[in-house]
């Protein structure tokens, strides 16, 4: 209760909070939905709903989709590895996982483009061996959000993961468990929370990503454009109205990500035992 | 979000792995290692070490030249300058947020704590447009600014709020979780004792969260140098103005000059390096004061 605290500044850092974070974040948010609100209804279903945007919906959630059970899988194999087992290089295998947080989009996608084209070191090799062209084709997308989820899954299991108890393990072999399934019923299920956790970050950082994607994508329409290159597009052809008709998709997908994220984290605590 | 917080790290793997109860067999851990480490070697190392070897494939000059081109010196000092200022903001920001959060209780403190968060799940696209739609020429604010001659979007300010935006929940998301731990003894200790708020928390807050607060800095600078999407959106491109380095590169790479791309992309790499290796000596610092404090 703050009538027992005797530490001052309440009402200074709360009122700077507010005021910063109306200014910077609440307003400008808002201009979204006042815009959005001068077309009509039917106006909107139009814009948001053409052929050419639907095709972006398609391939900007099913990459991301894609990309982060990748990550889900590669990332809890890598979180066990840094936890569970010693081997030579851990640690700076463990400080680079965050290179993506770090390494900005722009270059992570020229990087990625420079690898995987055509005549690039790990592009040929896919094209000559499987016939599979990587840049320039929907591939190139899900391989760009493969790259900048990754961190999210390790970094949310691996300090879960660390947590466990150790005598959990002991006890289930000890009553006869082999070691398969001390895995699979005990250890898995106290780390699904947090599996699902980082499989939603890396959802939903790749549902707004742009940076990374769009050298690698190609761009074609229909084929391999991403929603927010489409706000993009409308906005270079100064259409402020489909920019923002298609930004208010993507901002009611945040938002249900945001909640999705934020009741998940809770549910990790709790199994955790931790007070939120 | 949980995925960038500072974390302490306890080797345990020693533990598990001389204990039969609790080790897989050799084949099966070296299996899950080799597979690991190929995804992490395919997708982390591969793109880093290529950055530098097109940054240096046409030698040291060529590199050098491409740097100290007007067009990319004048991105690497908007760069700079949007990081001076959005890196400050938010700092203080970070500060006063985590304060009232951590330190006292309100109703709505989880709301709150959610729209903080809410620049990181927001498309940096979206996160750009929505300055555009207040600041531009039809905006709510841009006649106004237009009138008195001053450029928002298009121009440096638009750089730096969109910057602000992006880099938004970083300091304070670092901050929360660790005073909410600390708790409000020491400070009110402090209080009693007859310092002055300023006092109690120059001397007694700020050395418990130094280590959290650096990390959340150096994330907050790491990400302002480096945002692309929003930047791109109120940039306007105007070259030797309104660029800043990740849209030089992109100019430089579509116009297939890819060594100079790769070359002011290998600056960027750097400060990635140099952010991870900050952050891992912060963590290790970290953990050897919990250490201390313990014994």
């Amino acid at each position: 209760m703050s009538s027992h605290n005797a530490l001052p500044g309440f009402r200074l850092s709360l009122g700077y909070t507010l005021t910063w974070l109306s200014l910077i974040v609440l307003i400008p948010l808002s201009a979204v939905f006042v815009k959005t609100m001068e077309l009509s209804f039917e106006q909107f279903w139009a814009i948001v709903t053409t052929p050419r945007v639907v095709a972006s919906y398609q391939l900007t959630f099913g990459a991301s989709l894609a990309a982060a059970t990748i990550n889900a899988v590669f990332g809890l194999l890598l979180a066990w590895c840094l936890v569970r087992y010693s081997f030579p290089g851990k640690k700076i295998v463990d400080s680079l996982i965050d290179l993506p947080f770090a390494l900005p989009t722009a270059v992570a996608g020229i990087a990625l483009t420079a690898l995987w084209a055509g005549n690039g070191w790990v592009g040929s090799i896919v094209e000559t061996q499987f016939g599979i062209k990587v840049a320039f084709t929907p591939w190139g997308v899900l391989l760009a959000l493969v790259f900048i989820g990754l961190p999210f899954v390790v970094r949310t299991v691996q300090p879960v993961l660390e947590d466990l108890d150790f005598e959990l393990e002991e006890a289930a072999s000890s009553l006869g468990a082999n070691r398969w399934q001390t895995i699979s019923r005990v250890i898995f299920p106290t780390l699904l929370p947090a599996l699902l956790t980082g499989f939603a970050l890396a959802f939903a950082r790749a549902v707004g990503e742009y940076g990374s994607v769009i050298f690698i994508a190609g761009n074609m329409p229909m084929v391999s454009e991403i929603t927010p290159l489409m706000i993009i597009t409308k906005l270079e052809q100064y259409d402020y109205r489909g920019a923002t008709a298609i930004a208010t998709v993507m901002l009611i997908v945040s938002f249900v990500m945001l909640i999705t994220i934020n009741s998940l984290q809770a549910w990790t605590a709790k199994r955790n035992g931790k007070i939120k | 979000m949980a995925a960038t917080a500072l974390h302490l790290h306890s080797d345990l793997a020693g533990r598990y792995e001389s204990n039969p109860a609790t080790r897989e067999s050799a084949w099966v851990k070296w299996t899950v290692i080799g597979v690991s480490l190929t995804f992490f070697a395919l997708f982390i190392l591969l793109p880093l070490f290529i950055v530098f070897y097109e940054a240096l494939r046409k030698g040291w000059e060529a590199y050098v030249v491409a740097l100290v081109e007007p067009d990319a010196l004048s991105s690497i000092k908007l760069t700079l300058l949007a990081a001076a200022i959005s890196v400050p903001l938010n700092l203080v920001f970070g500060i006063a947020a985590a304060w009232a959060i951590a330190k006292f209780e309100f109703r709505g403190k989880s709301f709150l704590i959610t729209l903080i968060d809410l620049p990181f799940s927001i498309s940096p696209v979206v996160a750009g447009l929505i300055y555009v739609l207040v600041f531009g020429r039809t905006g709510w604010l841009g006649p106004w600014f237009i009138e008195n001659d001053m450029k928002i979007v298009f121009a440096v300010p638009g750089i730096i709020l969109a910057t602000i935006f992006v880099t938004f929940p970083f300091i304070a998301r670092e901050l929360i979780p660790l005073m909410e731990a600390q708790g409000r003894d020491e400070e009110e200790a402090s209080t009693v004792l007859g310092a002055s708020g300023w006092q109690t928390f120059w001397y007694v807050t700020l050395p418990n969260i130094k280590w959290a607060l650096l990390y959340g800095v150096i994330l907050c600078n790491a990400r302002a140098m480096g945002e692309f999407g929003a930047v791109s959106v109120v940039s306007g491109h105007i070259r030797g103005e309104t660029n800043t380095m990740p849209l030089h590169i992109e100019i430089a790479y579509n116009e297939y000059k890819f060594s100079a791309a790769f070359a002011v992309a290998s600056l960027l790499a750097i400060l990635a390096l140099v952010t991870l290796v900050l952050k891992t000596f912060i963590e290790w610092r970290a953990t050897q004061t919990l250490k201390r404090s313990k014994t």
